[in-house]
């Protein structure tokens, strides 16, 4: 009997299917969920008025990170409304037997970066969180997505939500990236041509030679901003690479478990004559590092190029003048030399270990600018380890640096780390929405070699110039 | 939590003629320190509706009294970003209780429909119609019909189709949500959890 080819997406989505309904969505199973203190009260309080129970608590990880201090964490939270929702977290994990990583636990960090580091995140896993960059986790060929609130008390209280099958897109990279060309460039270029609404309805598979030859970092950072192009989600074969990150993390299959996984992980695969709604291909000779002009991620260029013109982007020129006006940039303005007040390295796009080391590669030797703040804000306690065992914090401090503690921070300034409204921001985050990193504020999306260029100029430059 | 059903909606509407709309403007994110769902309607596109002092932005349109209605009319790509569902609390406590865009962002979409704001999806060319209708008359009437999956702009009598789900439909018209649906499946949610290999 020959089997239909399939796609990842399909044997992973398929398998996860509780039940059909006839014009509807999917009875969709969730094999782990994880939560955080801004979009899961409201789902405890939902469970209490029903009365209901959370049905597999084994499977749901709460950890704070959205709104939490990055500095002087032993101290008690001065924002009595954060302090509020955390000890809401605590409380409710406490009361229906959720493992809960909060603040000052050494396994605490960015949701999207303690998953994977503590091996909670696996191949073929249906993964879902009350947050948009939960896609980030497709890096391990998982079904990721970010879910609202509802759906959040869906899956507390019977680990499935109610899902229409998306569409499939798959993305391929094929060639050698060039020096100083970083996964994040390679997610905001794609973005650049699909637009922030080009993969809206699709769920997307990564594919080709550059994301084969990434690390499971740069994967994550790729799959982490799937979402800023619309998709529902991006996800990258399993491999090596992927079967020697998980092996031998806290909470990874061990023995003989290891070995059934992995020959399940192994399956994991785009079949030959699988097909996809739409597919896109892409040169990686074509990327040149990247940063953004305006208030969307699909507002990104070649850092060496000028900002298109309204014509060039198309669409509303009412919206694109709107996005330029509140940056302060003219159409056709060059961005390299642009002046920068702010460097932000961190979050769940570029807050892993790898990101700190390409910061540092260009900062070693150098200064600090002495009109840029920077904050240095790792993914997790893991990471800011990593950050000191490998002589990484030495750097830092060398140069003028300071390393704070980890949290989601900047890239969305719901806690004290806030760029003041006019300055000009160089972020290595997901999101340059208007006030997304504190009201008035001027967000560049750029890659930590890009932003540790900034950090040491002080104004747009060029990475590969430092290198 | 339970939401007015939704049958057919007749009002005036707050035309948004802006593209990529996020959830990042329709509530922003030191908003979302609740731990209760109520009040997110004051915060509505806070930074665009009110300056730094918290004096209302004549500008915009939700301080524009010529404005009113239970309908919003947004540009291409509305409820982009995070997945925060106060965005659609926000829209709902304000007092809308259908978004009409030419394209919305999916988690947005899914969670206007789990609170019981009707997304309605229409062709640009007819997005264009209703901004027109109500650039020549702020207060022209749209009527939203859930039975029938048409919007019409009633000073022309131009209609469209729309799509809905048949399960979200009959969810929408009764106020029905997936939580008490899920609930009625468990038994086979138990025996589909015993078989997983996670």
């Amino acid at each position: 009997m020959s089997k239909t080819p399939a796609t990842l997406f399909d044997k992973v989505w398929d398998s996860h299917v509780v039940k059909k309904i006839e014009d509807g969505p999917d009875v969709f199973f969730i094999d782990r969920h994880f939560i955080h203190e801004v979009t899961s009260p409201v789902a405890f309080l939902g469970l209490e008025s029903r009365g209901l129970k959370v049905i597999f608590p084994e499977k749901t990880f709460a950890t704070a990170d959205h709104n939490t201090p990055t500095i002087n964490q032993h101290l008690p939270v001065q924002d009595p409304l954060s302090a509020n929702q955390l000890k809401a977290l605590e409380s409710n994990s406490a009361k229906y037997g959720i493992s809960h990583w909060g603040l000052g636990n050494p396994k605490n960090g960015i949701v999207h970066v303690v998953g994977p580091e503590n091996g909670i995140t696996l191949p073929g896993m249906t993964i879902v969180c009350g947050d948009s960059h939960t896609s980030t986790h497709g890096a391990f060929g998982a079904i990721a997505f970010g879910i609202g609130t509802s759906e959040v008390e869906m899956v507390l209280s019977s680990q499935c939500i109610m899902q229409p099958k998306p569409k499939k897109m798959r993305i391929n990279v094929h060639g050698q990236l060039g020096k100083g060309i970083t996964p994040k460039d390679v997610v905001l270029y794609i973005i650049s041509k699909l637009t922030a609404a080009g993969a809206t309805g699709y769920f997307v598979e990564f594919a080709g030679q550059v994301f084969e030859q990434m690390s499971m970092e740069g994967r994550m950072t790729v799959c982490n901003m799937s979402i800023e192009m619309g998709a529902r989600g991006g996800m990258i074969a399993p491999d090596e690479t992927t079967f020697a990150y998980i092996k031998g993390r806290e909470k990874a299959p061990q023995g003989a478990a290891w070995d059934k996984a992995l020959a399940y992980w192994k399956t994991l695969k785009t079949d030959a004559g699988a097909t996809f709604d739409v597919e896109h291909n892409y040169d990686a000779a074509d990327i040149e590092p990247m940063i953004t002009y305006g208030t969307n991620p699909g507002m990104g260029m070649g850092i060496t190029k000028h900002i298109p013109t309204a014509k060039e982007v198309g669409g509303s020129k009412a919206s694109y003048d709107k996005s330029l006006d509140y940056m302060g940039f003219h159409e056709d303005d060059v961005m390299i030399g642009k002046k920068v007040d702010y460097v932000f390295i961190g979050s769940c796009t570029n807050g892993r270990i790898e990101d700190f080391r390409a910061f540092a590669s260009i900062i070693k030797g150098r200064k600090k600018a002495e009109h840029v703040t920077a904050w240095i804000v790792p993914g997790s306690h893991i990471v800011e380890q990593q950050i000191k065992d490998e002589g990484i914090l030495d750097i830092l401090t060398a140069a003028g640096f300071q390393l704070r503690q980890p949290g989601c921070s900047a890239c969305l300034a719901m806690n004290d780390d806030k760029i003041p409204a006019g300055k000009y921001a160089v972020s290595t985050s997901n999101r340059n929405f208007e006030g997304r990193q504190g009201p008035g504020a001027r967000t560049m999306l750029a890659s930590p070699l890009v932003a540790a260029a900034a950090a040491v100029t002080g104004v747009v430059t060029d990475p590969r110039e430092l290198i | 939590m339970a939401y007015d059903k939704f049958t057919i909606l007749k009002s005036s509407a707050v035309p948004m003629p802006i593209e990529n709309v996020d959830t990042d403007q329709i509530i922003p994110a030191r908003f979302l320190k609740a731990t209760e769902r109520k009040g997110f309607g004051d915060n509505l596109f806070r930074d665009w509706r009110f300056n730094g002092d918290d004096t209302p932005k004549q500008d915009f349109v939700l301080n524009n009294a010529i404005y009113s209605g239970k309908i919003l009319v947004g540009g291409r790509n509305f409820g982009s970003g995070s997945s925060r569902e106060h965005a659609a609390w926000a829209i709902y406590d304000y007092g809308f209780r259908c978004v009409v865009s030419s394209f919305f962002a999916d988690i947005f979409k899914n969670n206007s429909l789990n609170i019981g704001i009707l997304p309605v999806q229409v062709s640009p060319e007819f997005l264009d119609k209703i901004f027109k209708a109500i650039e020549a008359d702020p207060k022209a009437e749209l009527e939203v019909s859930l039975p029938a999956q048409t919007i019409t702009i009633l000073a022309t009598g131009e209609k469209e189709s729309f799509d809905i789900n048949g399960y979200k439909k009959h969810n929408m018209q009764n106020g029905f949500d997936d939580i008490d649906y899920l609930q009625s499946l468990k038994t086979e949610i138990q025996a589909f959890a015993a078989n997983s290999p996670y």
